[in-house]
């Protein structure tokens, strides 16, 4: 059971298929092609919201190791539009395993192809950029190279003419790119829910851009009362819920078209205290006057280094994030970066300067990814002990 | 450069034994120089003379010297270093600088420890307190108990149970432990246990064998930034030391959220430890029904697996450690790999490393093979592919171990029992299908790794197929490709085509189907890699990018093991430094995780693989380079010179036809003819029959072993026939394709090796070492001197005139080792290797010279007179080369030396005397001499003239004398008291008894010929046993009493290397 992933720039990569159905057409199996760093944790990065619209490639070779167990998943289901790995082993190993990979993607019907070589891949989008792409089913036994460039229109050094990959990477370009668009209202949930004590000391309002579980978790644990509400929830829906803070979720893509997000979260700067998470975080910062910008092929991993300048120590973090705040934009803003990037001092963290908010690219919940910024969510607890400072109105 | 000014001494980790091998030299290595690049000025101790970081040129201060207190003492009394790095240095260096601050060393001259604390070390070490301090932050620890009398027994069988793990304190790869199962096997452990602790303390622990075992290596430095490097996870579940398991990296079975449990665990461990700077490893268990975490150890130190997560990753622990000691944190340092980001973050790698333990139990005859918590294996390999399968082939093919016959019986205990064969027995079962539950059941391997087995299996059956569907001669590109991607070697492949594995070859290549090589770089390909550490694979883009320059490739040795170690890198490295100076880029391939040759900063480019003729072949169809040097890296490279050459790569220096010459017996005994060299008798047996007549026409003794083996491997000395038919049955077999060779062995003969440069025409003599054994040691085993002492003139002349000739006959380019012995004053050729032998770094040391890269000039066609070489080097000083034994790791085993190789590792001494030299190598080795009591002599008719004037030595220092009873006689008749004592044979109590007894503190025993042939051995294993030193010729004799009046004049010199050398 073969199957192709073919790249807009006329890029393929050959490998087995598993998981769910291979659509001939469509949207289905289609998306940016993204890469994931991280050596542990596919089954929360494929649940997570963030990827919505994106065919993950891991680019440790071994997936589906340990099975899926019922613990793990970071929003009720499968979010990737695809995924794309070296090896795929259908028989897991894991006291906590519950099944395997492949049935939990055939389930959402999500098309996953490994036998691929990803180092190729990795290495095409780490010096290109993201690309968009299409997973397809192909003949079995194929002469076809497993990997390579077909020709599209002028001629390069090293393309193979193959007319029916040509037509598949025809397909991946008319797939809408991901700038502009607004992936946030597709993924929030419809309805407001909440998790916690009713008595719990503080409650939270978290904005629902593509939230993940374990966000909810964690402020749960240090004795919150969580309800998630849906992205489009005004700012006046908010204040009637009687929020001791309000978290901005992570999500997925670019910030810039959530337009309506950003006026909420003006209106809530300094009424309420506000933690903003990757997506959350580019939003307040977009709020608060500054620019967010593609990055080239994104962050995504569990082990990029980031500085906290306040305190000169390093935390090793999980992200996920294909746009960044311009730094440059935040000039004269009232927010001061708090935390940089050590591997490409992009922008990580934003306080503000009156107002008790602020906001991390990365992600302090991790899941998957090392628990070194756990301590985050503290911070935003004790910011909602502290009375909001004078000269602010409540 | 925090190291402006600072004076540091680094203490280096002694003779290779088990369990603390070359991944030393290469921490230490990178540590010295870590040290001076940041402006620091470097000391270094360190008694092995076969490593890289002994090396005049890596330290600013280097002592070849006995890791010792005293030495140690000495040295810092003399170059009064600010601070002391121990963590570079194994368990012994962490021991020692640990003894210094204890002897109030370090507060005496204002050092301090660096690296690690006193209390860091401690904590860490005294496991009682370790379990106390994981208690305290939550985290489990098998029960345990602390055990210093064997009147606790009975309380630690009840409070631990069985079976248990007897582990004691201050060891290093956990020597003197041991699992119990009954309470015969607990009582006994816990003795031998106590007898091994240095500090009479031993942890009797809860067996949690069966659990999956993992290992982090952890990071931390001064600002508590903290990060894992490399996560391990054992094939092989608790129960087998780590060192002995086959080890895959990363973690396979864990999911994120686990993971996540073990690596804040670790932060909270070394903080808790107090490692405030530096790396460490921690070892866990998780229990595979429910995920129980328990904590085994931690080492406040780097160690052997951070040496295999640094090539693992390409994060260079050591010399991170090393700058985070002096005061960096991680984020001032940059990552070497990509230039643009630094060294504080967690390396992610997009292929699958497996470690392969390498073991020598053959050499040990006697010993059992099954594996448990002391460590056992003498070597390992290391690999890497894209998936585990890909990688666990490559492993097994590094190993260059004899393979199990594929008809085998394996049975339930095969797969139960930890041996070095319990691979072979699972893959076997796996093939034959048995049920993955029953082998789970018996091995309690992960049924992860069984699957990955299972596929293995199942293409291997795919393969073999095509034969009965008349399919195997037409493999198609893409299934060539397939097969290729799954691993599997040429051999392997050819194998199961019924085809050569030269065809597999060439008729992939002929349908394109090559290996593509990737990059280790840190980060799964995130950023841009500036070093070209690579490895093989088949997919479908290569990132080697090979340059235009005029290359030169060099192939490793491979896995350590005995006969072939540390030295043959250091020989290598040697040939990349020559090399890259005269203006040639470098390329490696070697398999070894512990060498500094397979450090990505030694060569220009490495390709961490297989030294194998595959793989070999395809680095040089990519690199084209000029040649390849294969005459540094011992055997193993030297084995692939004719395949080599065949497929079209030149080979440099010596050509692989000499080579020929040397190793074929025939074409060398024509050819010593020609020469009018003399040789032992020697004769090769093709059947039992022949043997007997052969050795019968040679007479015996005669030196017999099997035809192409290394370091004397199955080499016997037989005096009857019944034993030369014993030895056929046991040790080999005589075949038409094997042959036997049968040498007459030289009886108390003198035996000398001899080093030499040769150009083709002209050979400069190196050095020559004396052996302080008697002929038949095996020249690795042997106690040597620099210069010879006891030589006479004219033997001396002849030996560097025969030398010359055999140079120049055989046409060597390059090194030659010479094997001599001296009989009744006629010189026999015993050996000769057109190659670097394990001798070659002892004597560059000695000599202050580069021989290796000298003789890799050679191998580029320069004569020796272009290089400046035109006379023999003398030595300035005397010295000594001690070998070490791994006869405490395997109870049972005949101590007694022979001629097949059986030492691990070797120490040196240098003194302005012989028996300086020869007392510094001694205690180097561990080997005290004494300082009172008896000496016990028992010598042939021909040492007794000779013996007086040492046993009237030893008189005269207050010593007693003990002989049997020709010597007492001999020592009546010069005047000297001796106490008369029966021989082994004799009657009781005899000499073993008062060995056994503590009634004597040396022996001096040298050979009686066939007869008392066994009483020898007897008297040799109860002083082995007892560590009594043991003196088997009368050279060893007279320089153990030079030695003995040396220590009683007091204090040694220390020399530096630098101090030495020649120019």
């Amino acid at each position: 059971m073969d199957g192709i992933l073919v790249l807009e720039d006329g890029h393929f990569f050959r490998g087995k298929r598993f998981g769910g159905e291979f659509a001939g057409s469509g949207t289905h199996g289609a998306g940016e092609v993204v890469f994931n760093t991280s050596l542990t944790g596919y089954q929360e990065i494929l649940t997570d919201p963030s990827y919505e619209g994106q065919i993950v490639t891991l680019t440790y070779p071994h997936i589906g190791n340990y099975g899926v167990n019922p613990e793990d998943s970071e929003s009720s289901g499968l979010r990737a539009a695809g995924l794309i790995c070296r090896d795929y082993h259908p028989v897991p190993s894991n006291w906590r395993s519950e099944r395997s990979l492949g049935d939990y993607l055939a389930l959402a019907n999500v098309p996953a192809l490994c036998g691929v070589d990803t180092r190729r891949l990795v290495l095409l989008i780490r010096d290109v950029g993201a690309l968009r792409g299409v997973i397809r089913a192909f003949p079995d036994g194929d002469d076809l190279p497993i990997a390579g460039r077909v020709r599209l229109d002028e001629l390069r050094p090293g393309d193979i003419e193959d007319p029916r990959v040509a037509l598949l990477a025809r397909e991946a370009q008319v797939h809408p790119s991901m700038a502009g668009l607004d992936l946030a209202s597709r993924v929030t949930c419809k309805q407001a829910w909440t998790l916690g004590p009713a008595n719990a000391r503080k409650h939270v309002v978290a904005m629902d851009f593509g939230i993940k579980l374990n966000i909810v978790h964690q402020l749960v644990a240090l004795g919150c009362r969580v309800t998630v509400v849906p992205a489009t929830t005004t700012a006046l829906e908010i204040m009637a819920l009687q929020p001791d803070g309000v978290l901005l979720s992570n999500g997925p893509g670019d910030p810039e078209p959530v337009t309506y997000a950003v006026d909420t979260i003006r209106y809530l700067l300094g009424k309420v205290p506000i933690f903003g998470i990757c997506l959350g975080h580019q939003l307040l910062g977009i709020a608060c006057g500054g620019k967010t910008y593609k990055l080239g092929f994104g962050h995504r991993g569990g082990n990029h280094p980031v500085r906290d300048l306040d305190t000169g120590r390093v935390e090793i973090t999980a992200q996920n994030h294909g746009f960044a705040v311009a730094a440059s934009s935040l000039n004269g803003r009232e927010v001061v970066v708090t935390h940089t990037n050590l591997n490409d001092d992009t922008v990580e963290g934003l306080r503000h300067k009156r107002f008790p908010a602020f906001s991390v690219q990365f992600h302090p919940e991790a899941s998957p990814g090392p628990h070194d910024s756990h301590h985050l969510f503290k911070r935003f607890a004790e910011l909602m002990e502290r009375p909001l400072s004078p000269g602010t109105k409540s | 450069m925090k190291g402006h000014g600072r004076k540091i001494l680094v203490i280096g980790s002694g003779p290779i034994v088990i369990g603390q091998a070359c991944e030393f030299d290469y921490s230490g290595t990178q540590a010295c120089r870590a040290l001076r690049s940041e402006g620091a000025t470097v000391i270094l101790v360190n008694s092995n003379p076969a490593t890289i970081m002994t090396d005049p040129s890596v330290a600013d201060r280097t002592y070849i010297e006995p890791l010792t207190v005293e030495a140690l003492t000495d040295i810092i009394a003399k170059e009064r270093p600010d601070s002391v790095l121990p963590t570079v240095g194994g368990q012994t260096g962490l021991n020692l600088g640990l003894a210094l601050h204890k002897a109030g060393v370090l507060a005496r001259y204002g050092c301090k420890l660096i690296g690690a604390s006193v209390d860091a070390i401690e904590l860490a070490e005294d496991r009682q307190r370790f379990a106390h301090a994981m208690a305290e932050i939550g985290l489990m620890t098998p029960r345990s108990i602390i055990v210093t009398t064997m009147e606790q027994v009975g309380e630690a069988l009840e409070r631990v149970g069985l079976p248990a793990i007897i582990r004691p304190s201050f060891t290093l790869g956990g020597t003197g432990g041991g699992m119990a199962y009954t309470v015969d096997e607990f009582r006994a452990a816990i003795a031998k246990g106590l007898d091994e602790s240095p500090t009479n303390q031993i942890l009797v622990e809860q067996s949690i064998a069966g659990w999956k075992e993992y290992e982090l290596e952890v990071m931390r430095d001064r600002a508590d930034n903290v990060v894992i490097i490399c996560s391990i996870e054992n094939l092989d579940p608790m129960g087998v030391h780590t060192g002995d398991s086959i080890t895959v990296a990363p973690a396979q079975t864990l999911t994120d959220r686990e993971y996540q449990i073990m690596r804040n665990a670790a932060l909270l461990i070394i903080r808790k430890v107090g490692v405030e700077t530096g790396g460490s490893n921690i070892q866990f268990a998780v229990n595979p029904v429910d995920g129980q975490l328990a904590i085994i150890e931690m080492n406040p130190r780097v160690s052997r697996s951070s040496a295999l997560a640094s090539k693992a990753t390409g994060f260079p622990i050591a010399k991170i450690a090393a700058k985070l000691a002096l005061g960096y944190t991680l984020d001032q340092i940059s990552n070497d790999i990509t230039q643009t980001t630094p060294a504080c973050f967690e390396p992610s790698i997009d292929y699958v490393v497996v470690k392969i333990p390498r073991f020598d139990f053959a050499k040990f005859p006697g010993a059992k093979d099954s594996l448990g918590p002391q460590m056992k294996s003498v070597g390992e390999v290391m690999a890497i592919g894209r998936t585990f399968r890909e990688a666990m082939r490559k492993g097994l093919a590094s190993l260059e171990a004899k393979l199990p016959p594929v008809d085998k019986k394996w049975l339930d205990t095969d797969l139960s029992t930890p041996t070095p064969q319990r691979i072979y027995a699972v893959l076997a079962a796996v093939r034959n299908g048995r049920s993955l539950q029953e082998i789970f059941d018996l091995s309690r391997i992960d049924p992860w790794f069984l699957q990955q087995f299972t596929l293995m299996a199942r293409m291997e059956a795919e393969v073999g197929a095509r034969v009965l569907a008349h399919t195997n001669q037409n493999v198609s590109a893409h299934d060539w490709l397939r097969y290729k991607r799954e691993g599997m070697t040429d051999a392997e492949l050819g194998t199961l085509l019924q085809r050569t594995e030269k065809d597999v070859r060439e008729d992939r290549h002929s349908k394109n189907v090559v290996a593509s090589f990737l990059r280790v770089d840190t980060c799964a390909g995130e950023f841009e890699s500036h070093t070209p550490y690579l490895y093989s694979s088949y997919e479908s883009a290569c990132e080697a990018k090979p340059s235009a320059r005029k290359k030169v490739m060099i192939l490793g040795s491979g896995p350590n093991r005995i006969g072939q170690g540390i030295e043959f890198d250091y020989s290598c490295c040697h040939a990349v430094y020559a090399l890259k100076e005269a203006g040639y880029e470098t390329i490696l391939v070697n398999c070894n995780p512990e060498t500094v040759s397979t450090d990505y900063d030694t060569a220009d480019r490495l390709y961490f693989e297989p030294v194998t003729l595959e793989h070999v072949l395809e680095v040089a169809r990519l690199e084209q380079p000029i040649g390849a040097i294969v005459q540094l890296g011992g055997q193993t490279p030297l084995k692939l010179a004719h395949g080599l050459e065949q497929a079209g790569v030149k080979i440099l220096g010596t050509s692989p036809n000499a080579i020929d010459l040397a190793e074929d017996r025939e074409r060398f005994g024509a050819l010593m003819d020609t020469l009018g060299v003399r040789q032992p008798e020697a004769g090769m047996a093709r059947s039992e029959a022949e043997a007997l007549q052969v050795a019968d026409r040679i007479g015996y003794p005669v030196l017999v072993r099997p035809s192409y083996v290394l370091g004397g491997q199955s080499m016997r000395i037989v005096y009857t026939p019944d034993a030369l038919s014993n030895w056929l049955e046991v040790a080999t077999e005589a075949t038409p394709d094997r042959p036997v060779l049968i040498d007459r062995y030289l009886e108390d003969a003198f035996e000398y090796d001899v080093d030499a440069l040769c150009d083709g025409e002209d050979t400069v003599i190196a050095g020559i070492l004396e052996h302080v054994e008697e002929a038949g040691v095996h020249s690795g085993d042997s106690t040597a001197l620099l210069p010879p002492f006891k030589v006479k003139p004219h033997i001396l002349q002849e030996m560097k005139d025969v030398t010359r000739r055999l140079g120049k006959a055989i046409g060597v380019r390059g090194l030659m080792n010479v094997q001599f012995a001296e009989k009744d004053g006629d010189l026999y050729v015993l050996e000769v290797n057109p190659r670097a032998s394990r001798t070659v770094p002892f004597l560059a040391k000695a000599m202050g010279l580069p021989l290796a890269q000298q003789a890799t000039l050679l191998m580029l066609g320069k004569t020796l007179a272009e290089i400046g070489l035109t006379e023999d080097p003398q030595p300035k000083h005397w010295f000594a080369k001690a070998p070490v034994f791994p006869f405490k790791k395997f109870p049972g085993v005949d101590v007694l030396l022979g001629p097949e190789m059986r030492s691990t590792g070797e120490v040196m001494g240098v003194g302005a005397t012989p028996g300086e030299a020869f007392l510094k190598a001694l205690q180097g080795a561990g080997i005290n001499l004494p300082t009172k009591g008896c000496v016990f002599i028992s010598v042939n008719d021909r040492d007794k003239a000779g013996v007086i004037d040492v046993a009237r030595a030893l008189h005269e220092m207050g010593f007693g004398l003990i002989g049997t009873r020709g010597t007492a006689l001999a020592l009546f008749d010069a005047g000297l008291p001796a106490q008369l004592v029966f021989k082994v044979n004799q009657g009781r109590p005899n000499v073993a008894d008062l060995i056994r007894d503590g009634g004597i503190q040396m022996v001096i025993n040298t050979p009686l010929g066939d007869v008392s042939f066994f009483d020898d051995k007897a008297i040799r294993v109860a002083a082995s046993a007892h560590g009594v030193p043991c003196m088997t010729t009368l050279s060893a004799a007279e320089a153990a009493v030079e030695a003995m009046q040396r220590a009683r004049t007091g204090g040694m010199e220390r020399y530096a290397v630098q101090d030495w050398l020649t120019k």
